[in-house]
């Protein structure tokens, strides 16, 4: 087996005494998605804060390439391949696809006082990323965003982290607001992104697309890690449970 | 890095063949590509006006070269002060400061050139430097605060106006002096041709410059992304409050040269100078097509929010009518321009 990107180990938070997650380690491996779920308050949002610099752990290490780091800011998490992409405010609407893509990290042309952003690239690097990523239908790089459905979004976004360099990519929650067809086209994308290499850790509550995409999973409660289990170990029902933390839900299944 | 197919995706989460790809080539047409472009509305307003008044005041003379000379010459002042806020309001903020401003570069001019008889250069640096000040501090103030820019500049409005007035009273026992420019400043800012003032072409390169910062410069793309979503910006690592205060100075220097010029041009300086500004110059950039909210936008925009003011103001007075009419139009065709603004952005993402 390759050695994990990157790694949390026995990390612990504590808000003014409150703890938010209880010592959870965690492995993230080239081409393998990790699949993170429990309910809300589950402390599934404060672990991705620490693994990409948001906050900082109370207790534990946080190792990129076996090296322990700190994470001060989600600017220094991405400057170390570590991207995020959010669901709501991943991409902005009235902005085309092109400078959607290249924000914060324009290409440029020419020099001195004519140094300027080259927009023709900025367009031709969205689309290609676009294809590669399997999304076809968008040939335009000058389009708006908001003209796009929300897992073409999600493409643009995803396809920004990796080209710039992400070599682990964290989705909060990517299907959360979509339907069935546009949580489908999220999911292919996850998978053409694992393909390239990057590992994945993709947040949910949806144990049926977990169950598409993942390759292990964790199941949080309470800030506590609950389970650790690799794909076909078991059931959508089985983990389904578990989130819920077994007895309630299990008797509601069996009806 | 292994190339992945869209193939093996669609197998992974069950998709049958039928659902991929999920939907085919839908091209923008032309109509919606004149549509999607932000200054549209505004473009529509200014040729509405002009064919109004052309018809109704054709024959008093608004079609004259003195009539058009007279419109372009209000668009252009306007224009000044409103280019720079539409910037600004792009990026997310407001400034309402823009309208004591105006009067105290008119004031400072004044004061030097025409109280102390200094070169009028003296008024003008000693103006840019205190407009930069301006900028800095409703910048700064807006950033760390993070109150709405509306109330910081609201209070900064009349601290600056009161101060103004103070100061000039204090100093010269008057709230309005007469300058008296010489050397080469009026030239640079107060000159004209045939009745065309030379603030035309200040602002039109300025509209220039501004296009090409917002459409192909690096800090353009920052400053749409930081008044669509200033988190979403910062999180792409855009520097926004880098791009904010820099948008506040710029707004500040408008109000300044449009101070300037005024000064220069009617020679005498006044507190209240442009105070109109803080209404018509949001007026403009609004009918001119910026999004409200932020994000959207263009400096062309904004020629064609200052022009449809500059055709009703000097319309209405062809006319012959009373000048409040002016605001009465204006008014109209703010609350139109932005129910048009907001039907056309919707048509330009598909949601009409």
């Amino acid at each position: 087996m390759c050695k994990p990107i990157a790694e949390l180990r026995s990390v612990s938070k504590h808000y003014f005494g409150v703890t938010a997650v209880a010592d959870v380690s965690l492995r993230l491996f080239p081409g393998e998605a990790l699949c993170l779920l429990g309910e809300n308050g589950a402390g599934k949002s404060t672990l991705i804060k620490i693994l990409t610099g948001v906050e900082q752990p109370t207790r534990g290490e946080i190792l990129l390439d076996g090296q322990a780091v700190h994470l001060a800011s989600p600017r220094d998490a991405r400057a170390r391949g570590v991207a995020t992409v959010y669901q709501e405010i991943g991409t902005l609407p009235l902005m085309s696809v092109g400078r959607n893509f290249v924000l914060g990290a324009e290409p440029t042309t020419g020099r001195g006082l004519l140094k300027r952003m080259d927009t023709r690239e900025a367009n031709r690097l969205a689309i290609a990323e676009m294809q590669r990523l399997g999304i076809r239908r968008i040939r335009d790089g000058g389009q708006l965003v908001g003209t796009l459905s929300g897992g073409e979004r999600q493409a643009v976004a995803i396809g920004r982290a990796v080209h710039f360099g992400a070599r682990v990519l964290v989705l909060d929650e990517p299907t959360a607001a979509l339907g069935v067809r546009e949580s489908a086209t999220v999911l292919s994308l996850i998978q053409t992104v694992r393909r390239q290499g990057v590992a994945i850790l993709f947040i949910t509550h949806n144990a049926y697309h977990a169950s598409l995409v993942g390759d292990r999973f964790l199941i949080m409660r309470r800030g506590e890690k609950l389970a650790e289990f690799a794909k076909g170990e078991k059931t959508v029902e089985e983990i389904m449970s578990l989130m819920a933390g077994g007895d309630e839900l299990s008797g509601f299944l069996a009806d | 890095m292994v190339s992945a197919t869209s193939e093996d995706s669609k197998m992974a989460v069950g998709l049958s063949e039928a659902d991929w790809p999920p939907e085919t080539g839908r091209r923008l047409s032309v109509t919606r590509r004149f549509l999607l472009r932000p200054e549209t509305g505004g473009f529509v307003s200014a040729a509405v006006v002009f064919s109004f008044f052309a018809v109704v005041a054709g024959g008093n003379g608004f079609l004259s070269r003195l009539g058009t000379a007279d419109w372009v010459d209000g668009a252009s002042q306007l224009g000044l002060v409103a280019l720079p806020l539409g910037l600004l309001m792009i990026a997310g903020e407001f400034d309402l400061s823009i309208g004591s401003v105006v009067g105290a570069t008119s004031i400072i001019v004044a004061i030097c050139s025409g109280y102390y008889s200094l070169s009028p250069w003296i008024g003008i640096a000693l103006s840019v430097v205190f407009g930069i000040l301006v900028g800095l501090a409703n910048g700064l103030i807006t950033i760390w605060t993070k109150l709405p820019s509306f109330i910081v500049t609201l209070s900064s409005l009349l601290m600056i106006s009161g101060g103004a007035l103070g100061v000039s009273n204090w100093l010269t026992s008057a709230s309005n002096i007469t300058a008296e420019p010489v050397g080469s400043a009026p030239g640079v800012f107060a000159s004209s041709w045939e009745g065309f003032d030379v603030s035309i072409l200040w602002w039109l390169g300025l509209v220039g410059a501004a296009t090409y910062v917002l459409q192909r410069t690096s800090f353009g793309n920052w400053v749409y992304a930081t008044g669509g979503n200033a988190e979403t910006a910062r999180l792409a690592g855009v520097p926004t409050n880098r791009v904010k205060v820099s948008l506040f100075v710029a707004t500040s220097l408008g109000a300044v040269l449009a101070g300037v010029v005024e000064t220069l041009t009617f020679r005498d300086g006044n507190v209240t100078l442009g105070a109109q500004y803080v209404f018509t110059g949001i007026a403009a950039v609004v009918i001119g097509g910026v999004l409200l909210a932020g994000g959207y936008g263009s400096a062309i925009g904004t020629v064609f929010g200052s022009i449809t003011y500059g055709i009703v103001s000097i319309g209405v007075f062809f006319l012959g009518w009373n000048a409040d009419l002016t605001e009465l139009f204006i008014g109209v065709f703010l609350l139109l321009a932005v129910v048009a603004n907001k039907r056309l952005r919707q048509m330009a993402v598909g949601r009409a």
